[in-house]
């Protein structure tokens, strides 16, 4: 038996020499953000050094305005990775900061939190239900729900901006500062941490990237392949609800406007950490670093002094780059 | 190999009795009893829609039925999914394979039941315990690959391991050599036999009897939703079984025959098909040979040695790096598949439900799609004529469809394969390949096909036809081109091969 059985055993040393051949080809690949990061890096040390973008505060500056991009983006790497897609994050984080606003100057703090996770729970539950019970494709489900979200945060705050002003809230909710750590920075760390465990180390997050790989492998493994399509669109539209209440803790106000847009610089950044978005894969730590490039890309042009328009069009060309480089063969 | 198991008092692993299935009103399976005794390799045959896959499905609760009873090692069983079946000790390891491509080894076969420690997976224990089932196998697999950059030879050996390591003790294996070489396909036999003398059953549902023979203990044949006979293989033969499958005499040849229009190599006319020190994709090297008008030309050779890599540089998919390309005797130059459609070259591809047919369509309209710019009224598609021509190619090829409108995904494999070969003979190629024409299709289909491809040289087109199975190479081959490690080892006239033993060693290299 055990002579016998030589084919397949020669046949299994070939393959993982081929395999090791192309791994080699597709490790910088894989790796181009963290590369495209240290590029972009040093390009702006050397070019903008003299307009203070090495100083600590600006680059805390950047940390925070990624902080947010980040911890929607972790959410939608999730949902990326199991072959479905939110379009929905960036208004449902506004909707979140004005219902917060309101319910803290109505009801007190306590209530304005539970209130703004509410509106995370409430909107993935309805995206999650549709999508998975309905069969709805989660574009239309989600790209429906984009307007939903930010027509009711217009409708009850009659487009007018409803002001925090409970201090307590506004520190801890990305306004302040825990010691000599910006608060955004911790929610963010805390957020990626728990994200990038979840995916790579949980029973969860493997169901997620086999769902999200091979739906139907996934059924026929016993994967409930409907709750976790469910959950992966509960937990996208929870952190978007967080995005939306650190946006209002950090501006000291909920508006509707919050976080509008937010849903594509996501979704780049989550392309531009490596998941696929054909579902499957997915890595937290590289949608972070994918957040950051697009906050560090953002701020550069800033200092450089281009205008918005401007900073739209070269962003625009730089993530094609990334991701046409990053892209297999 | 085959000997018969014991009877024994020992309660069957397997037991179904009294199956009845219909879908809406069409009775698929009537009155069945299935019975598989523990240690048994037992085949499952049946022509296309004799209802085995369906009785399969309702052992792997993918269906459940309508009336009878399941028990399994004696217990009656409740499967109403497929966690319940495999709960129940039922294994499968599926035709078309149920991996998740971007996961690793390891981490498909223990999919849904991870180790775990505080919440957290380990995944190198799982590792650990993947390698253990593959030793037991006594195979070599590397728990930490990727899927998606196996071979299908792998993907099977995983999902075998899969069910191995959640404790099946019935493995249904479907087709499981389709897309095997000789060699794999006997370490898979080898396989099988280990598995047996653990205690493990194996139901086994082939086509190809000389395997069901070589392996099995006792088969059961379906025709018409009933079960037709369970015999010890030892009580019959295989003119019996395929009899009992078809329902009749064989038709058409599975013999070479002579076609009256055999081209001698002597008419002054250029091969219709001429590569020249070839070059190309990851595989073949200097490949030279010719084909010529109304000359159907074998390529044989194992896995790994080109075959596939040569119909995709042929077809453009693959870029040809050195060397010529001729049609009609004139150089083209290849490099997609829609230069290789215009210089004449058409392709029926191995995975005929990914690569050659839009499954959803209609019959119809993967027919016309290659033909869309023949049929043009201004600037819109013609649909009458269309619609004509779509027809004409249903009954030329005789595709069983009672309404072209019917999307492809719902006829039997040897129809969809009748589909794609009529699709592309629209464009009325020079030069056809076919890469595994008859894979995972019955053997009435089979002569169909077979009789086809002599019909299309008959009209003077050239023939490539790749396969791994040598009596059907044997049976329309005028010529053999055997290929190994990427080049052509050896150019034989079919008169000189006098049986497939003798191309069997050459393809081996003995």
């Amino acid at each position: 038996m055990a002579t016998t059985s030589s084919p397949p055993t020669a046949a299994g040393q070939a393959a993982p020499t081929r395999g090791g051949g192309r791994l080699q080809q597709l490790d910088w690949r894989r790796y181009i953000i963290y590369i495209g990061f240290v590029v972009v890096f040093a390009a702006f040390a050397i070019t903008l050094g003299d307009d203070g973008f090495l100083s600590t505060n600006n680059l805390l500056n950047i940390v925070r305005q990624s902080a947010i991009i980040a911890i929607i983006a972790v959410g939608m790497t999730y949902v990326i990775a199991c072959a479905q897609i939110d379009l929905s994050v960036g208004s449902t984080a506004g909707l979140a900061s004005v219902v917060t606003a309101m319910a803290i100057s109505s009801y007190g703090l306590v209530a304005g939190i539970a209130a703004g996770l509410l509106v995370g729970l409430v909107v993935g539950c309805i995206n999650g239900a549709l999508v998975s019970m309905l069969n709805i494709p989660s574009f239309l489900v989600t790209l429906g729900m984009l307007g939903i979200a930010v027509g009711v945060a217009q409708w009850i705050t009659d487009s007018a901006p409803q002001p925090i002003l409970d201090p307590t809230y506004n520190l801890v909710f990305g306004g302040g500062n825990f010691g000599p750590v910006p608060g955004l920075l911790v929610w963010m760390a805390i957020v990626v941490a728990v994200g990038a465990v979840g995916l790579s180390k949980t029973r969860f997050g493997r169901q997620v990237l086999a769902t999200g790989g091979n739906r139907m492998a996934a059924d026929f493994t016993g994967v409930n392949t409907r709750r976790v399509t469910f959950s992966v669109l509960v937990i996208s539209s929870v952190l978007a609800a967080l995005a939306g209440m650190l946006y209002a803790g950090r501006l000291e106000s909920g508006r509707f406007q919050w976080g509008s847009g937010d849903e594509l610089s996501a979704i780049a950044a989550v392309i531009l950490g490596g998941t696929s978005l054909f579902g499957g894969s997915g890595a937290v730590i590289g949608t972070f670093v994918g957040a950051l490039l697009i906050g560090l890309i953002n701020n550069g042009l800033v200092l450089a002094g281009l205008d918005t328009s401007q900073q739209q069009v070269v962003r625009g060309v730089m993530i094609i780059l990334a991701v046409a480089l990053a892209r297999r063969k | 190999m085959a000997q018969t198991p014991e009877v024994s008092e020992v309660a069957p692993a397997v037991r179904m009795h009294g199956i009845h299935k219909a879908f809406d009103a069409v009775r698929v399976l009537t009155d069945v009893d299935f019975e598989v005794s523990r240690g048994e390799v037992h085949a499952l045959a049946g022509g296309n829609g004799a209802g085995k896959s369906t009785l399969m499905k309702i052992l792997q609760g993918v269906y459940s039925k309508d009336a009878g009873e399941i028990s399994v090692d004696g217990r009656v069983v409740d499967i109403r999914s497929t966690h319940d079946a495999r709960a129940a000790g039922i294994g499968m390891v599926f035709q078309e394979f149920s991996l998740v491509p971007t996961l690793t080894v390891a981490q498909n076969i223990f999919l849904g039941v991870e180790p775990v420690s505080g919440g957290l997976i380990r995944d190198r224990e799982a590792e650990a315990r993947a390698r253990e089932v593959f030793a037991q196998m006594a195979v070599d697999v590397d728990p930490r690959a990727v899927v998606g950059r196996l071979g299908t030879a792998y993907w099977q050996l995983t999902e075998i391991a899969k069910a191995l390591a959640q404790d099946a003790r019935v493995l249904i294996m479907d087709e499981p050599t389709a897309s095997l070489a000789r060699h794999e396909a006997d370490a898979l036999f080898e396989l099988v036999g280990r598995l047996k003398e653990r205690g493990i059953s194996v139901i086994y549902i082939s086509h190809r009897m000389d395997e069901v023979f070589r392996i099995a203990d006792r088969i059961t044949i379906l025709r018409d939703g009933r079960r037709l006979m369970t015999e010890r293989l030892v009580d019959t033969t295989p003119a019996e079984v395929i009899e009992g499958i078809v329902g009749g005499a064989v038709e058409g040849e599975m013999s070479y025959r002579r076609r009256a229009g055999h081209p001698g190599t002597e008419t002054g006319a250029p091969p219709v098909l001429e590569l020249r020190e070839v070059t190309a994709g990851p595989r073949v090297q200097g490949v030279s040979f010719s084909v010529a008008a109304g000359e159907i030309v074998g390529i044989a050779g194992l896995m790994g040695s080109g075959r596939t890599e040569l119909a995709r540089a042929l077809f453009g998919i693959d870029p040809i790096r050195s060397g010529e390309v001729l049609v009609r005797g004139r150089a083209v130059r290849l490099g997609d598949p829609r230069r290789a459609i215009a210089a004449g070259i058409a392709m029926i591809p191995e995975d005929r439900r990914a690569q050659g047919l839009v499954l959803d369509h209609s019959v119809r309209d993967n027919l016309l799609l290659p033909l869309l710019g023949r049929f043009r009224a201004g600037p819109l598609v013609d649909d009458r004529a269309a619609r004509a021509e779509a027809r004409k190619l249903v009954q030329r090829f005789r595709v069983k469809v009672a309404d072209d409108s019917k999307a492809v995904r719902r006829l039997s494999g040897g129809n969809q394969q009748k589909v794609v070969i009529a699709k592309w003979l629209g464009t009325d190629p020079s030069v056809l390949v076919m890469d595994e024409p008859t894979a995972g299709v019955d053997i009435g289909t089979k002569t169909e096909i077979l009789e086809t491809i002599r019909d299309l040289a008959d009209a003077g087109m050239g023939v490539v036809v790749i396969s791994s199975e040598y009596p059907e190479l044997l049976a329309v081959s005028d010529r053999v081109v055997v290929l190994r490690e990427g080049s052509v080892h050896r150019v034989l006239d079919r008169d000189a091969i006098p049986d497939e033993n003798s191309l069997q060693l050459s393809v081996q290299g003995a």
